[in-house]
């Protein structure tokens, strides 16, 4: 009997929009058991499943998926976590229209089946469930890796590197660990309580968490190699750019990642309970078009502002951000100002920011990234009214590290240069990879590097002579 | 968690506040600064060095009690900890024999300064210091100074100690005491360090600032601590704090340094007598 395809996806229950932008909590409410067996029943279980040439961690997709139709939810997130250490996580920020619901056959003719979501179903599963599932830790090697960054690929590393038995010390700048995870990304797109409980998850194994150190400050790379084995470095893309336009240092101009630390990792929605500041103006504009510039600009609304714009230079068409979370911006009533490019910013006699001036853009001849460039139409000046703006134009990696670690070589954007395949650094000893390799990505491929990484320094330590 | 180890107001207003760290003892120096969180829910407030001891494992610094977080720190005693003491952070001050170098130490100012004072007579330089305040019962740590510089000058508002009057008076006290620096380095609040920067700049003798703008994470993570340096933009915490304070832009940097006032004042105001001390 032939199935019946359904190109349907099941639609995940969400609070509604005039309801979330009042709170923190998170948006995307998860599939129930029900509407997890269903979607998880479209997806035809393909012989060469496509599916899984999208995922960087080539997850066993129709695996995972055919487990939730037979309701062995057990077996489901054992076949996930053999690839894939944060499911809970990845299943929530993927951007899973470019890598695996995009290549999955389904999507040709309908709607690709919903993997993230189900994903994230069997790890909130497991979560509810009480009892994780820990595989068995190898017998100590006496081998000891520092790993700088407690990102998502510093993690990985040390869940990896862990479970082959090997000493693992996570050193982490800020007071929290999870990196972007943790000050970047929103409570209401990734509840920091999920990522908390991965980071609880790689310390039961094992791996030490050692909070408020600054490497290259507090001791050096060269200084940590005098007791570990190997070093790994994870410290991410944590520089922010600003536009370089006049205007800048205005009281009201913000990173996005001081606008979202303040919230996120200080808790300052939750001021004046907790300590850090953070204002409340009225009307917001926010910079760029990435999930940085939502997870800004869906802050703002949750912190009482009347209006919020995102000014982007490119079309819809080119937004970078997840889809899912670009619409989830316009039904929380997020005005887009498409071909836009700000070019002053302009203040009061008390140095607070009032108003922005902008140029309207066309699209002409695709650049190198294949996207049409954005031009400047002569004449277009305009004004807008804001009283704070947020800068999400890119970041780039820290040059702390770099600076004081001789030999270490670096790439022209100050990212560390490493191997594509093994993370190998120009240092010996000395692995690299995440954001700070690749400048600002996304966690499943900070993830990925991270497990290629841990593979060549398992090789390394094992050959190493004593 | 990090031990407190002394926290003891030393003039009023100014406490000393030592804190058991060894990874940052062991690699602090003059000019750093350190990043504290009294508790769970507290912010993240930067702090400069005044001292430390490589063998105990403790860091001391000056802070003045001024709003809600340093009131916090201000009820801390020996024994209590607290969740975070991050550092050592910032560029340290650049040590080397200049020849002539004058110390302007003012509030907290006076305890940053120390080592640096200390650290400058080691590289061989001819240091003076001139410690400023409001009044002769502010200054302390005079002691200490006596032991790293040729001279000591005080310098008060109400003329209780020394001098009479302002750091405007600097030129004056410099023929005075018959000084030519070659180098000027000032610690202490900001009004201060613009106002020594103003009058030296007519002199031509470089001054050296350090700056205390408004930090978060303090390793150039957020931006918030940027400031313009000679047309520049620049991280305070990862560029500095140290700069040149004929390049900055002041009218700036005291607008950016009010963005929280408004919100400053809530915990004060919602605190009642008895948690201020
Ligand atoms: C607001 C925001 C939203 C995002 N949304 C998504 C999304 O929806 N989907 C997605 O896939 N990706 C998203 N990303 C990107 C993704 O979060 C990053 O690509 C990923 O976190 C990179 O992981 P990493 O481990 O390389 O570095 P990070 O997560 O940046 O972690 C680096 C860690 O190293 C620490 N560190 C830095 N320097 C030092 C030092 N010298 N010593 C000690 N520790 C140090 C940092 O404090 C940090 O904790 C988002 C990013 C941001 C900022
Ligand atoms: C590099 C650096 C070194 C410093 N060293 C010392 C020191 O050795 N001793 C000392 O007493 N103070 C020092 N400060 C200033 C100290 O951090 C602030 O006084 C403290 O954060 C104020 O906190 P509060 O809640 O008590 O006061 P608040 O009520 O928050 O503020 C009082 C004043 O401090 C300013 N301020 C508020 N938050 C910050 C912040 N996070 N960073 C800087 N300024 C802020 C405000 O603009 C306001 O003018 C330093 C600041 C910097 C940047
Ligand atoms: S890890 Fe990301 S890309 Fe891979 S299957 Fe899960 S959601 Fe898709
Ligand atoms: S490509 Fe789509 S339908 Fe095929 S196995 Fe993967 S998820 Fe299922
Ligand atoms: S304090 Fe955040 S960049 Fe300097």
């Amino acid at each position: 009997m032939v199935k019946k395809i359904d190109y349907n996806r099941r639609p995940m229950p969400k609070q509604e929009p005039f309801e979330r932008i009042k709170n923190f909590d998170e948006v995307a409410l998860g599939y129930t058991e029900q509407l997890a067996v269903e979607e998880a029943s479209r997806c035809l279980g393909c012989k060469k499943p496509l599916c899984m040439d999208g995922c960087p961690v080539a997850i066993d997709i129709p695996g995972f998926v055919s487990a939730i139709v037979e309701r062995d939810f057990a077996a489901g997130i054992r076949k996930i976590k053999a690839t894939n250490a944060l499911p809970a996580v990845c299943g929530r920020v993927c951007p899973q229209e470019e890598q695996c619901e995009k290549t999955c056959v389904l999507g040709k003719k309908g709607e690709p089946v919903a993997i993230g979501r189900l994903e994230r179903f069997l790890a909130d599963w497991e979560a509810s469930s009480g009892t994780i599932e820990r595989p068995d830790v190898a017998a100590p090697t006496g081998k000891k890796v520092a790993i700088v960054g407690s990102g998502p690929a510093g993690v990985t590393v040390a869940n990896d590197l862990a479970l082959l038995g090997h000493e693992i010390t996570i050193f982490e700048a800020l007071h929290d660990a999870g990196g972007v995870l943790t000050y970047g990304i929103p409570e209401f797109r990734l509840p920091k309580a999920i990522v908390r409980r991965e980071v609880e998850y790689v310390k039961s194994l094992g791996v030490k968490l050692h909070l408020d150190h600054v490497v290259g400050k507090t001791k050096t790379i060269d200084k940590l190699m005098e007791t570990f084995d190997a070093v790994f470095v994870a410290a991410g893309a944590g520089l922010p750019w600003f536009l370089e336009i006049p205007g800048e240092n205005l009281n009201g101009v913000y990173s996005a990642n001081e606008y979202l630390t303040r919230c996120n990792l200080m808790k300052g929605f939750r001021f004046p309970e907790y300590d850090t500041p953070i204002k409340r103006p009225s009307r917001v504009v926010v910079f760029g078009g990435g999930n940085v510039a939502m997870d800004s600009a869906r802050t703002a609304l949750r912190l009482g502002a009347d209006e919020v714009h995102i000014v982007y230079r490119r079309s819809r068409q080119e937004l970078p951000a997840r889809l899912e979370e670009v619409e989830n911006a316009e039904e929380e009533g997020v005005i887009f100002d498409f071909l836009t490019l700000p070019v002053q910013l302009i203040g009061n006699e008390h140095g607070w920011l009032t108003d922005l001036e902008c140029l309207r853009m066309e699209l002409g001849e695709p650049d190198d990234s294949g996207r049409r460039r954005p031009v400047p139409i002569k004449g277009s000046e305009f004004k807008m009214k804001a009283d704070a703006a947020v800068c999400s134009i890119g970041n780039s990696p820290n040059p702390l590290i770099p600076m004081t670690t001789p030999g270490l070589e670096v790439g022209r954007k100050g990212n560390i240069v490493a191997d594509e395949e093994t993370g190998k650094t120009s240092r010996e000893g000395v692995w690299a990879g995440g954001d700070v390799v690749t400048g600002a990505a996304t966690v499943i491929s900070a993830m990925g590097a991270g497990r290629k990484a841990a593979k060549s320094i398992h090789e390394y330590l094992v050959n190493q002579k004593t | 968690m990090y031990a407190v180890v002394e926290r003891q107001m030393i003039v009023p207003n100014l406490h000393e506040f030592t804190v058991e760290a060894p990874e940052v003892a062991e690699s602090v120096q003059a000019g750093n600064f350190v990043i504290v969180r009294p508790d769970e829910m507290g912010e993240r407030m930067p702090l400069s060095v005044a001292d430390w001891d490589p063998e105990a494992g403790t860091v001391t610094s000056i802070f003045m009690q001024v709003g809600g977080s340093t009131a916090k720190l201000a009820r801390l005693k020996p024994g209590d900890t607290i969740p975070t003491y991050v550092g050592p952070l910032g560029k340290e001050t650049k040590i080397e024999n200049f020849g002539t170098v004058l110390c302007v130490g003012g509030c907290y100012g006076i305890g940053s300064l120390y080592p640096i004072a200390r650290a400058l007579k080691a590289a061989g330089n001819t240091v003076h210091t001139l410690l400023e305040a409001r009044s002769s019962f502010l200054l302390y740590w005079q002691d200490r100074f006596e032991k790293v510089s040729d001279s000591v000058i005080e310098l008060t508002r109400d003329g209780t100690a020394g001098y009479k009057g302002h750091i405007s008076r600097l030129g004056e006290i410099l023929t005075l005491e018959k000084i030519k620096p070659d180098l000027i380095i000032v610690n202490g609040c900001t009004f201060l360090m613009m106002k020594a920067s103003k009058v030296t700049e007519p002199m031509a003798v470089k001054t050296i600032v350090n700056m205390n703008p408004i930090m978060i994470d303090g390793t150039g993570m957020c931006g918030v601590c940027r400031l313009t340096v000679d047309g520049n933009v620049k991280f305070a915490c990862v560029d500095g704090p140290d700069f040149d304070g004929h390049e900055i832009d002041w009218e700036e940097f005291l607008k950016r340094r009010q963005t929280y006032n408004p919100e400053e004042v809530h915990p004060l105001r919602k605190s009642g007598c008895v948690s201020h001390f």
